[in-house]
């Protein structure tokens, strides 16, 4: 049956579905949006409605001027950034070498790498800490980097070999025999080729790091070394929590992760193997 | 350009032999075609020879040199695979370049060569096209323009037309061969196909099972196959293969079939009185007549008509043959047949090593 010959109620049901399963997923989006537009005096006065009667953008202009919230966004764009890149680096070079060679230990390799995704992390929270503490590493963005790294490298790896193990070998060989080395091979050829793994991997780390709160809480108690998660918390004080300025500094919080998707978004939709060997 | 020579040499993944001691010389020039069924490590020892696997045992020679070691990049080698494997992410003209670009030809010099490639081929107006928006046909020629832009000592194709339908593959097949005759580059070329093998080649490599069967000229396999492998590999439609016992009775020498029918062999067949074994007739060597002047009796069972003549199955008594026929008689499926299998066409085996039987003039 092609889509065409389909009916109409079949096509109502079918967005119908799908605008009831978008609405309950981005409804929480929605709602921290209008909290944060919400002045506080309306805030608990005006029962639950979907739109305050008068909105205004007095927590944003509170959160970006009054807080040190432009630090922690800081802060938080060079742990994630800088483990972003540094784990996709990392994952491309090991990620290739798991799918294209064989060599002693690769088993163990791959069984100890899937054995540090077993553990929950809150385990390994007083070992790190301990390990850190006398090499300065606490209260440091570049101790966040390190811990971050570690830990997204392996998932990292796998998502990696998987890309390479989609594109095929014949493309490294025709290269080698052109007059390439293995390493310009991969450079030139497979690695633009692998651009859509790439730009998901980025993307996978760079938010995991972003919302990371477990370790960036333990690891830093200096508020000019705090993450935005961190940052979060200290809305809510012993007496009162304040949503609004709370959910303002959420929103802007999406931000840069939405604009990083938005860059990238187009490696990520791109079949790019297309026309390599025989379709 | 450049001749090749593999000494001695052999292949094992662990314990696992895949090739075992192949000798093989190349001459300057020579198209070599290397033909077996899946598996038989043709293709493994294609790629052993462009540097993309190891080799186990002996000695790879390309213009003399000893290339065991060396990177396929230092080979000066060129090859066109199955795939194809052209680059998805460049136009057709950075795919032909991407190889002299490596070497640091300069862009005017780079320019003519890839254009005067791009002509010899048909190729001119695709050169700013990607791979994706080309046909089976024209990646297939953009993969040969990669390899003829630069001069390379040999070019290597690994199955380059299997990719192909038929009409396209019998058009490249003559492009390949024209291309050869004009750049006289020594060539060795991999396929399973042996009618490529039969066409293109001036020397076929039949290989079976890790292991070099026969070397020798296009017709020389089809005329005088050294062993059963190659007799059936060789020809189509394939050769027919009876059973039977070979006796010699003073001056006339014959083979008994399993139904007690015999036929008459050339006396130059040297084997055993009572030595058990196979005979091969090619199709066309099968002298089939209507009219009952045949040595042997038989019923048509199937008539596969092929335009340039007949596929006739025949039925015996104790076996089936194939009889291919040129003449446009009209054949029905049921007709009783006669046919003979004239002597000195026989290919006799042994039964056993299904190695030809040696047959020699007998000595006085």
């Amino acid at each position: 049956m092609t889509s065409s010959a389909r009916s109409t109620p079949y096509w109502i049901l079918h967005y119908g579905l799908l605008a009831l399963y978008v609405a309950f997923a981005l409804f929480p989006l929605y709602w921290l949006l209008k909290v944060s537009v919400t002045p506080n005096n309306l805030l608990y006065s005006e029962g639950i409605r979907l739109w305050p009667s008068r909105s205004s953008l007095a927590h944003y202009t509170f959160v970006l001027a009054h807080s040190d919230f432009p630090l922690f966004f800081k802060n938080s764009l060079i742990v994630s950034g800088s483990t972003a890149a540094t784990v996709t680096l990392i994952a491309a070079l090991s990620g290739y070498a798991m799918s294209r060679f064989d060599f002693r230990g690769k088993m163990w390799l791959v069984g100890l790498m899937l054995i540090t995704q077993m553990f929950p992390l809150v385990m390994l929270v007083a070992p790190i800490f301990k390990l850190f503490s006398p090499l300065g590493l606490t209260n440091s963005l570049t101790g966040l980097v390190i811990v971050y790294t570690a830990f997204n490298v392996p998932f990292a790896t796998f998502l990696m070999q998987s890309f390479f193990d989609g594109i095929p070998k014949d493309l490294e060989e025709a290269a080698m025999i052109d007059g390439a080395s293995r390493f310009r091979a991969f450079r030139q050829i497979i690695l633009p080729l692998t651009l859509p793994g790439i730009a998901a991997t980025l993307g996978f780390v760079f938010t995991a790091a972003w919302s990371e709160l477990l370790f960036a809480l333990m690891l830093v108690s200096k508020a000019d070394a705090s993450t935005f998660p961190v940052g979060l918390l200290s809305f809510v004080s012993k007496f009162s929590v304040d949503f609004g300025q709370m959910m303002a500094a959420g929103i802007l919080a999406l931000i840069p992760a939405c604009l990083f998707f938005l860059l990238i978004q187009r490696y990520l939709v791109r079949g790019l193997t297309a026309g390599a060997v025989k379709g | 350009m450049a001749s090749i020579d593999i000494q001695g040499v052999g292949k094992s993944y662990g314990a696992v032999p895949v090739l075992h001691e192949v000798d093989l010389s190349i001459q300057d020039g020579e198209f070599v075609v290397l033909v077996g069924p899946s598996g038989c490590g043709k293709s493994t020892l294609l790629r052993m020879i462009a540097g993309l696997e190891g080799i186990t045992r002996g000695d790879i020679r390309i213009a003399g040199r000893v290339v065991n070691e060396l990177a396929p990049k230092d080979r000066d080698i060129a090859m066109v695979f199955q795939s194809y494997a052209l680059y998805p992410h460049m136009t057709v003209r950075d795919n032909m370049s991407y190889s002299l670009k490596l070497r640091g030809t300069p862009s005017e010099r780079m320019a003519q060569v890839v254009n005067a490639a791009a002509a010899k081929l048909g190729l001119e107006s695709f050169l700013d096209r990607k791979p994706r928006t080309l046909s089976g046909g024209q990646r297939q020629r953009v993969a040969m323009g990669r390899s003829i832009v630069r001069k390379p000592k040999a070019f290597l194709f690994d199955e380059p037309l299997s990719n192909l339908d038929a009409r396209l593959r019998e058009q490249m097949r003559v492009e390949i061969k024209k291309l050869h005759r004009e750049l006289g580059t020594t060539s060795i070329y991999v396929t399973h196909d042996q009618v490529e093998a039969m066409t293109l080649a001036d020397r076929i490599v039949a290989m079976n099972a890790g292991a070099v069967q026969q070397v020798g000229t296009p017709l020389d396999l089809y005329e005088r196959p050294t062993n059963l492998f190659v007799a059936s590999f060789i020809g189509s439609p394939a050769i027919n293969v009876l059973d039977g016992t070979l006796h010699g009775d003073g001056e006339r020498r014959f083979v008994a079939l399993g139904s007690g029918e015999t036929m008459p062999v050339s006396d130059r067949i040297q084997g055993r009185d009572g030595q058990a074994v196979r005979v091969g007739v090619r199709p066309e060597d099968v002298q089939v007549s209507t009219r009952g002047e045949g040595d042997h009796t038989g019923q048509i069972e199937l008539v596969e008509p092929m335009g340039l003549g007949t596929i006739l199955h025949i039925r015996t008594v104790s076996s089936a043959l194939k009889a291919f026929v040129l003449e446009r008689a009209h054949y029905q499926i049921g007709t009783d047949v006669a046919f003979s299998l004239p002597a000195p066409k026989l290919h006799i085996f042994d039964a056993q090593t299904g190695q030809r039987l040696p047959d020699q003039a007998v000595s006085p």
